[in-house]
């Protein structure tokens, strides 16, 4: 199953996020956060993120949402960290990131592809409000 | 160990530690107010982890260990820029113990292609690079003259110094303080200011070395 992680520059939204997405998704479904320094401050730790992507991943490639800013460089770091096998089942979604990180855990634990998931996670920017 | 790496580790940080508050009101007045405690932190974790190395340490090492700390440890937009920049570095310093004209020029090169690579940023959008580059340029300049070491990172100081001055007349494109546009301009940029801090403790430590 596609692993699903969640970088925030906040780790409560992270946590909730994967809280939310896992509710929506099949049982054992992996869904990792990645948010805020290990200091508790607001900010993104590539390091972090890098072991986020390693628990997340069984074989099948992990889908990482960002929110923003820092959140995409410190993402686009951790995959340079990672190792080339791994590196290359890793896809960065460019969606919203709660409605993405739902969709895409629906998406993965149902067994589908790295490039389904994907796909599921940036058709969620056209879930418009009103 | 390379201790005179360690020892120039150290007074950059003290100089960061020493500049938080500047950092910080820059940062305050065109983003959010972090820069100055990210960087103090960062600097503050990466010297710690040096200073646990094994004595047989080379630079490419030392460095390393400074890139991944401040990757984990500073947690705004510096963290992976300046850590890709440390890691760059220290790839061209691998097995290096002591760094020459031209280890420094490739050293110095591979970080700037690092930030501009992760920032996706060239300059003039009001971000470090407006002090590395022509810091860069002055200090290779220097090399090719055949100046020494020293000379060459006193020009960098130079054109780092007249960069941070420059960001004060131009709009930001990158990073946080894009979203003011215009009332960007006027400010000084904090990320091109902590560049220049940098290199200015690094100058500072080797002319009151020799």
């Amino acid at each position: 199953m596609v692993g699903i992680v969640v970088v925030s520059h906040s780790a409560k939204i992270a946590e909730g996020i994967c809280d939310m997405a896992a509710q929506m998704a099949r049982p054992g479904q992996k869904i990792v956060a990645a948010g805020g320094t290990d200091d508790g401050r607001i900010g993104t730790d590539a390091v972090k993120i890098s072991e986020a992507v390693k628990a997340a991943d069984d074989g099948s490639g992990v889908l990482i949402m960002v929110d923003l800013g820092s959140a995409i460089m410190s993402t686009e770091l951790a995959l340079e960290l990672l190792n080339e096998n791994l590196q290359i089942i890793v896809q960065i979604a460019d969606a919203p990131i709660v409605e993405g990180a739902i969709t895409a855990a629906v998406q993965a634990s149902v067994g589908s592809t790295l490039a389904e998931v994907l796909a599921a996670a940036e058709e969620a920017r056209e879930l418009r409000k009103k | 160990m390379s201790e005179r790496v360690v020892a120039a580790l150290t007074a950059i940080n003290n100089a960061i530690s020493q500049n938080k508050q500047l950092l910080t009101d820059l940062d305050a007045a065109i983003g959010d107010a972090d820069h100055g405690i990210n960087m103090t932190r960062g600097f503050g974790a990466a010297l710690v982890k040096v200073n646990e190395l094994a004595a047989a340490s080379d630079v490419g090492m030392i460095l390393k260990t400074v890139g991944m700390t401040l990757i984990a440890t500073v947690g705004g937009a510096a963290g992976p820029l300046y850590g890709t920049a440390f890691l760059r570095a220290a790839k061209a310093a691998q097995g290096v113990i002591d760094v020459d004209g031209q280890t420094a020029v490739r050293m110095f090169e591979a970080a700037i292609e690092g930030i501009k690579q992760r920032g996706k940023a060239t300059r003039g959008e009001k971000t470090m690079l407006d002090a590395l580059e022509p810091a860069y340029e002055a200090f290779i300049n220097g090399i090719n003259a055949e100046k020494l070491l020293i000379e060459c990172l006193g020009l960098a100081c130079e054109a780092a110094d007249k960069g941070v001055e420059y960001t004060k007349t131009i709009i930001a494109t990158k990073g946080r303080a894009s979203y003011l546009g215009e009332r960007s301009r006027g400010h000084q940029d904090p990320g091109a200011t902590s560049s220049y801090i940098m290199l200015k403790a690094l100058a500072d430590f080797c002319q009151s070395g020799r």
